[in-house]
């Protein structure tokens, strides 16, 4: 039995693994398949200051490989979240991590600092990188400047460990991560999905409602690892990777180009007790390998 | 009703039609309970172009013989690759996931209003109906005779009325249609079929006063509520058919016209 145990700034994992946001609903909706305090923190469904229905249906599209989904941040509100969800998922024993996004600086740190009082969420993954809604969202995420506006309003009132979720729809992500580090972000996460799009050829129409979507699944793996070795050398702040992890092998990839942690997204629709699969198969790889320590193996490329 | 990640044994695979196939699954322990109107997640193995799990409704759980039946609507590759199983092979299966019908209470007439491959989650309503003495009947539609989907065994469990639109079966129309809908009154109607078939029967029942319930089948990824991608607007805003559904009260749904 290999140590597991990984460091995100003052947030302690006790193994590399997590779920992503918005695959992984509130983790309750997984507790009869898996045991949820297996892993090392589970980042929760998107969340906004007010309630917001997302997008209409349809809000999927099966591609080679992964998917397409345009859901658009569907959720009830921090304040719902704060009342009603966060009594039922406090004591499950993992880091349990709210996504927060917003349509305004103002909005995102407003979110944020209501999460802020919650005793048992002890960090947050800022989402500005959502290609699934017109204000807000990825709009942030693709310039320095907007990235930046973002991690700063939002530094100043969060004051536990502030993850911020990269997109991959950039020139250079290194540069959108180096702009969230100068900002105080903690940890940057990547990536989130690919902007993607599907035709019904019969109907001559597209099949997502708001006709482009997020690409997500195996099929984005190779894009995402590539650019999670790029911000690892770019950044001194711990990386979290993800994007197609779904298996051991993957997660092992990640890790060796630089990511401290792991998110498994799309593959726990496929495999609801996948992220747990993945932890055994970690551990068993490193002693295997003779190593002690899943330290041993970040960033060896 | 908890849930369970099941290696199921593939028993025997009828096909039952061209467009149709039957599978029967069993395992070595007894299976978990499930109501009429869940569903199952099956992962379908062997096919490239098939990334998600399919959503197959509960067609049949035979307790005696260990056996739960999903009715396949063969419509594009995976359901195709999942014709081609074999028995003794192995299909991975979530379930039961969703909630089902209301369960009907004594003295009550219930009416089950099925189209096509739609009168899957039926067989078992009806049956487990019976099981609890509540005789169901059985509104089946269909385009001709050759497609109305194993009426012997809807037979065994309650009267059965057809329609087809040929009329080479029962009555010539559409289910809505059929006169035994102006000659009994009935206090509950569950439907499964077509939209628009469920979109008629729920008119009828709003017309008539009577409680209704439809299973949708809007399309899914996780079939847990967890990604939203299944979403249906009702009167409380978008809900997931996988989670919130995939019955519903037709009160709930914004169907009015």
């Amino acid at each position: 039995m290999a140590r597991l145990n990984v460091k995100i700034a003052d947030l302690e994992l006790k193994n590399p693994v997590m779920t992503a946001s918005g695959t992984f609903g509130y983790g309750l909706e997984f507790a009869d398949l898996m045991p949820l305090d297996g892993i090392g923190g589970i980042i929760v469904k998107g969340t906004t200051l007010n309630p917001r229905e997302g997008n209409d249906y349809p809000r999927m599209a099966e591609t080679a490989s992964g998917m397409l989904n345009c859901v658009g941040l569907q959720n009830k509100g921090v304040d719902y979240f704060c009342e009603h969800i966060y009594p039922q998922i406090k004591d499950i024993d993992t880091n349990m991590i709210v996504n927060v996004s917003g349509s305004s600086p103002e909005d995102y740190a407003e979110c944020a600092a209501r999460i802020d009082a919650l005793d048992n969420i002890p960090a947050i993954e800022l989402n500005i990188s959502c290609p699934n809604v017109k204000d807000g969202g990825m709009a942030f995420g693709v310039t320095c400047a907007g990235a930046a506006s973002v991690v700063k309003a939002v530094r100043q009132r969060y004051h536990k460990t502030l993850i911020v979720k990269l997109s991959p729809n950039v020139t250079d992500i290194a540069e959108i991560a180096r702009a969230v580090e100068a900002e105080g972000a903690d940890s940057v996460s990547l990536i989130n999905t690919l902007m993607g799009m599907a035709i019904d050829i019969e109907k001559r129409k597209t099949l997502l409602s708001i006709n482009t979507g997020g690409l997500s699944g195996p099929c984005v793996k190779p894009v995402a690892l590539r650019m999670v070795w790029q911000v690892a050398k770019a950044v001194k702040i711990p990386v979290i990777g993800l994007g197609g992890i779904s298996c051991a092998k993957d997660a092992i990839e990640f890790l060796m180009a630089g990511a401290t942690a792991i998110e498994i997204g799309t593959a726990n629709f496929l495999d609801p007790a996948v992220s747990i699969k993945v932890r055994d198969g970690i551990n068993e790889w490193l002693d295997a390998h003779g190593c002690k320590d899943v330290s041993e193996i970040i960033g060896v490329i | 009703m908890k849930k369970y990640i099941l290696d199921l044994k593939v028993k025997q695979v009828e096909q039952i039609h061209q467009r149709y196939v039957l599978i029967k699954l069993t395992d070595d322990k007894p299976l978990p309970d499930m109501l009429p109107g869940q569903f199952v997640e099956v992962r379908v193995d062997g096919s490239t172009s098939t990334f998600l799990r399919r959503p197959i409704s509960i067609n049949f759980v035979d307790r005696n013989a260990n056996e739960l039946w999903l009715l396949v609507a063969t419509v594009g590759d995976g359901t195709r690759t999942l014709a081609k199983l074999q028995p003794g092979d192995t299909l991975n299966c979530v379930l039961p996931l969703g909630n089902g019908f209301t369960a009907a209470k004594a003295g009550e007439k219930v009416l089950l209003v099925g189209g096509g491959v739609g009168v899957a989650p039926l067989l078992y309503m009806g049956a487990e109906m019976k099981r609890q003495g509540i005789e169901p009947t059985f509104l089946l539609g269909a385009r001709t005779a050759n497609d109305l989907l194993m009426l012997p065994i809807f037979n065994m469990y309650g009267r059965v009325y057809v329609t087809t639109e040929d009329g080479s079966m029962g009555e010539k129309g559409f289910v809505t249609n059929h006169s035994l809908l102006n000659e009994e009154r009935f206090d509950r109607i569950s439907t499964c079929g077509p939209t628009p078939m469920m979109k008629a029967v729920a008119r009828y029942a709003r017309q008539n006063s009577i409680d209704c319930e439809a299973s949708l089948e809007n399309l899914m990824a996780c079939g847990l509520g967890a990604c939203l991608c299944c979403v249906e607007k009702t009167t409380e805003g978008n809900l997931c058919v996988c989670k919130d559904g995939p019955v519903f009260n037709i009160k709930k749904l914004l169907w009015q016209d």
